[in-house]
């Protein structure tokens, strides 16, 4: 009678997770999130998520094996389709093909494989490629929505050309501000919130199109608390944070200050609550030290979009937190069992 | 009456695959050929033979006795023939040990029993007894229950609590002997409490145990409350169930009696029973085979039984790419060698399929996972990290050594990383250079008292060591023998695992 042994100590036993399964599920709850963005803005959406992804992984191709390290299980491991499928839905859907190539090299050359690769990247390498290009391409990321709401969204032939970087000119039909942006620059023009709310651009809850992005994110964001992907410390706490600041402004001056589910259903809120700042890498992994962080970056987004230069601050938010997330877990260790005071 | 329930933070669900063998009731195995006693037990120092070979014995016969305070009385299960004391292998560790190995004649002559202890017998005269009957902790870590009883009588228990919470998955033994001995555990539990004047007693099982709950509410009373705590892995830990169902918490690095609480297994509870009202001494226990066996269940197997033994009445028949694990399957190890006997702490044999557990490993994507499932509040990434660069004084910071090794961390870890392995490991590597310092202060005192003497044997020759009188054992002695036992076992667990918790999947992440 024989018995090999494992040679593995305990415990013999394993929940069925794995980092790709993690990863897979990640790209599961984007998916409604893509389809409706699809619908709003056009094919552009498409076309820039399946170059990210070709982008993605060649780079992390190229990168693993520069490092020595083995293609697999390291390329499938999902970890780089999860960064560029997040990049591509930050990026305006009619930005030319050269400025994707630009940013995920930049997120994953610099910021991912230069700190030692998965798991040891201190920033969020989507946000980070994608605050990359805002910084030093504005005019370009400005590619978004037709402002006036007569504008149907392009065809794939026309898409394409823009992709291939046909039509770079920001300033005809297509290319405009988001509402965030076009808020900024109406309410600093000294109108009132109560004039320019009645624009078309406006929907019901934020954004006549970025709102159902944002319900589509938040979805799947509830979907992926339910896996137990993601717990619910950072995305309860940004949320709250931000609605709670922004209706204190808007209470006090409804008419310079937007209301707070325009904060909630516009730009990128859902996606970076529910997806970016919720990467653990990036994040602090106490339980209060999440709540603090999610706090921090929720009144970072407001301050940033009310306040600062740029018209959505989810991107600057999240980075500049990342920064304090090491800080933030040393001081928020728990009372371990048994500790003596 | 119900239980008091007191949060503890962390615990994971678990699948528990208990029914594949708690629903028959326990089988008696055929005699094995020869029965085989390690005289050093789990934890402890080695027991003292009493007999040489060629010797018969009889059942009850006692074979080996203790000459220290930690340590355990071995008595023949059955009749027959000392044929050896020599080295085996045996486990944890595979490593071997010197044992006494018996050759069964089958003709099962016991020795008579010994009298009952009156009704009235006081906590030393109990204390006395479960000496006598080698009655040590059942539930893994095999602590002499004397011990335990000793401390009780020193100081103020308010608490006895019986862990029947069997949380780790696929073991049932104590399940199947709670439904089968309540009268015991209960009677035994009763005896415990009157040694120890304890405050309150309570047994406790998990809620998925109807039967043993109900077996043993109706032996219950006043006097012992027993109820149930959810099936969380690990509430049957020590300090989690203490917290629990008190609300207070053993300070770390402490022993539960400084929380006002003694607790004892149910086997243990039994085993009390047996030594004190039947006069036995501690033979045989409860032990689950289970797995990928064609009869899982549970035998009364008698201590000394080889586990191949136990493992062919199960109808297995040994297949290379199954590993055997004795304990459960989250902190129990993996045997390299089937002759190992089974001994008081043998709780359950798993035969799994080798290939599930060797998993390549990923770098940690920071989850946090592992400090949410954490029963002690560790954050066992930092840990990880720490034992993995090497920096253990970092890790001692962070209270390596308050790890139980329960294993939930590694049992959620997405990236498979083997966390437990390296807290292991770290803590040996400590452990290793503690006693490095400690031979050389040792070394010093030594040299110091020498040079005194030499000093002193010019001036006055009849000056005496003030050395305390040896025999009587103070408490600080008592607390270093136990110290040095619970060390003992540590470096044994660290000396079992893999030499290099590492492979290929991080090898290159630096
Ligand atoms: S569970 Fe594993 S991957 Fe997650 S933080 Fe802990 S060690 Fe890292
Ligand atoms: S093995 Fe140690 S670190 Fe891991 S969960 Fe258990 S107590 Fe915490």
């Amino acid at each position: 009678m024989t018995a090999t042994s494992g040679g593995a100590g305990s415990p013999h036993l394993h929940q069925p997770a794995s980092v790709a399964l993690v990863m897979r599920q990640v790209l599961m709850a984007i998916i409604p999130m893509l389809v409706v963005m699809f619908y709003c803005y056009g094919p552009g959406v498409i076309l820039q998520w399946l170059w990210a992804l070709l982008v993605a992984h060649a780079c992390e191709a190229l990168l693993l094996r520069w490092r020595g390290l083995p293609l697999q299980p390291h390329l499938s491991d999902g970890s780089a389709a999860v960064t560029a499928t997040i990049f591509a839905l930050a990026m305006p859907p009619w930005a030319p093909w050269w400025l994707t190539v630009m940013g995920l090299v930049f997120a994953l050359a610099l910021v991912k494989h230069a700190y030692g690769g998965l798991g040891h990247n201190l920033f969020n390498p989507a946000m980070a490629g994608y605050v990359f290009l805002l910084l030093c391409f504005p005019v370009a990321m400005k590619a978004w929505a037709p402002i006036d709401a007569g504008h149907t969204a392009p065809g794939w032939i026309e898409s394409l050309i823009r992709f291939v970087g046909g039509a770079p000119s920001p300033v005809d039909g297509y290319s405009g501000a988001t509402v965030l942006e076009y808020t900024r620059t109406q309410l600093r023009a000294m109108k009132m919130m109560s004039e320019i709310g009645s624009q078309p651009i406006y929907g019901l809850l934020g954004d006549r199109n970025a709102q159902w992005v944002n319900v589509a994110a938040f979805v799947g964001g509830l979907w992926l608390l339910r896996i137990g992907v993601i717990r619910w410390q950072i995305p309860a706490a940004l949320l709250s944070a931000l609605f709670i600041i922004a209706t204190v402004f808007h209470l006090a001056d409804g008419d310079r200050y937007a209301p707070p589910l325009l904060h909630l259903f516009s730009g990128a809120t859902m996606l970076g609550a529910f997806f970016v700042a919720t990467d653990p890498v990036s994040a602090p992994g106490t339980q209060r030290g999440r709540l603090l962080f999610g706090i921090a970056v929720g009144l970072l987004i407001y301050l940033i979009r009310t306040f600062g230069n740029y018209p959505d601050g989810v991107a600057f938010a999240v980075l500049i937190m990342n920064g304090a997330a090491p800080f933030i877990e040393r001081h928020t260790q728990p009372r371990i069992l048994g500790a003596r005071s | 009456m119900t239980l008091p329930q007191h949060a503890w933070g962390g615990g994971v669900r678990v699948p528990r695959h208990k029914n594949l063998s708690n629903t028959g009731a326990s089988r008696v195995p055929p005699l094995p050929a020869r029965l085989i006693y390690p005289l050093r037990s789990h934890i402890g120092t080695a027991a003292r033979p009493i007999i040489k070979p060629g010797d018969r014995v009889l059942r009850g016969q006692c074979l080996a006795q203790p000459d220290t305070y930690v340590s355990q009385a071995l008595h023949a299960a059955t009749s027959g023939v000392v044929r050896d004391i020599g080295d085996f292998p045996v486990a944890p560790g595979d490593i071997t040990a010197t044992c006494i190995v018996i050759e069964v004649d089958g003709e099962g002559r016991s020795v008579d029993p010994w009298p009952p202890l009156s009704a009235d017998a006081d906590g030393d005269a109990i204390q006395r007894r479960l000496v006598e009957a080698g009655v040590i902790g059942m539930g893994g870590a095999g602590f002499p229950s004397h011990v335990k009883v000793r401390e009780g009588l020193t100081r103020t228990v308010q608490t006895l609590i019986i862990n029947g919470v069997e949380c780790e998955p696929y073991i049932t033994c104590d399940d199947r002997l709670m439904r089968e001995h309540a009268t015991g555990i209960v009677a035994g539990a009763r005896w415990l409490k009157r040694a120890v004047n304890a405050g309150e007693c309570f047994i406790a099982v998990e809620e998925d145990m109807p039967e043993a709950l109900a077996a043993l509410q109706s032996h219950a009373g006043e006097d012992v409350t027993v109820g149930s705590v959810p099936a969380i892995y690990p509430a049957g830990g020590e300090k989690q169930l203490i917290k629990m169902l008190t609300g207070r918490e053993v300070p770390s690095k402490g022993l539960p009696i400084q929380a006002g609480v003694l607790m004892h297994n149910v086997a243990t509870a039994q085993a009390v029973y047996q030594a004190v009202v039947e006069g036995r001494p501690l033979m045989s226990r409860y032990v689950t085979v289970t797995g990928s066996v064609q009869q899982p269940g549970n035998w009364q197997a008698l201590l000394g039984t080889p586990v191949s033994h136990l493992l062919q009445q199960s109808g297995w028949g040994g297949y290379g790419k199954q590993q055997v694990i004795m304990g459960g399957p989250m902190m129990g190890m993996a045997l390299s060698h089937l002759e190992v006997p089974v001994t008081k702490v043998t709780n359950c044999l798993l035969v799994q399929e080798a290939a599930r557990v060797s998993m390549m490993s990923m770098p940690c994507i920071r989850c946090g996972e592992c400090l949410r499932v954490c029963p002690v509040q560790l954050n066992a990434r930092a840990l990880y990290e720490y034992a993995r660069a090497g920096d253990l004084d970092a890790a001692q910071d962070l209270h390596l050594f308050d790890c139980i090794e329960c294993g939930a961390c590694a049992y959620v870890c997405p990236s498979h990383i083997p966390l437990v392995s390296y807290y292991r490991q770290a803590k040996a590597g400590i452990a290793a250079t503690e006693r490095r310092q400690q031979t050389a202060a040792e070394n010093r005192r030594r040299y110091e008292r020498h040079e005194q003497r030499l000093a002193a044997d010019q001036t006055a020759p009849e000056t005496a060591e003030s050395a305390s009188p040896a025999g009587t054992m103070d408490k600080e002695a008592m607390r270093a023998e136990i110290t040095a036992a619970v060390e003992r076992v540590r470096a044994k667990r660290a000396a079992n695992e893999p030499p290099d918790p590492t492979n290929g999947g991080e090898s290159g992440a630096a």
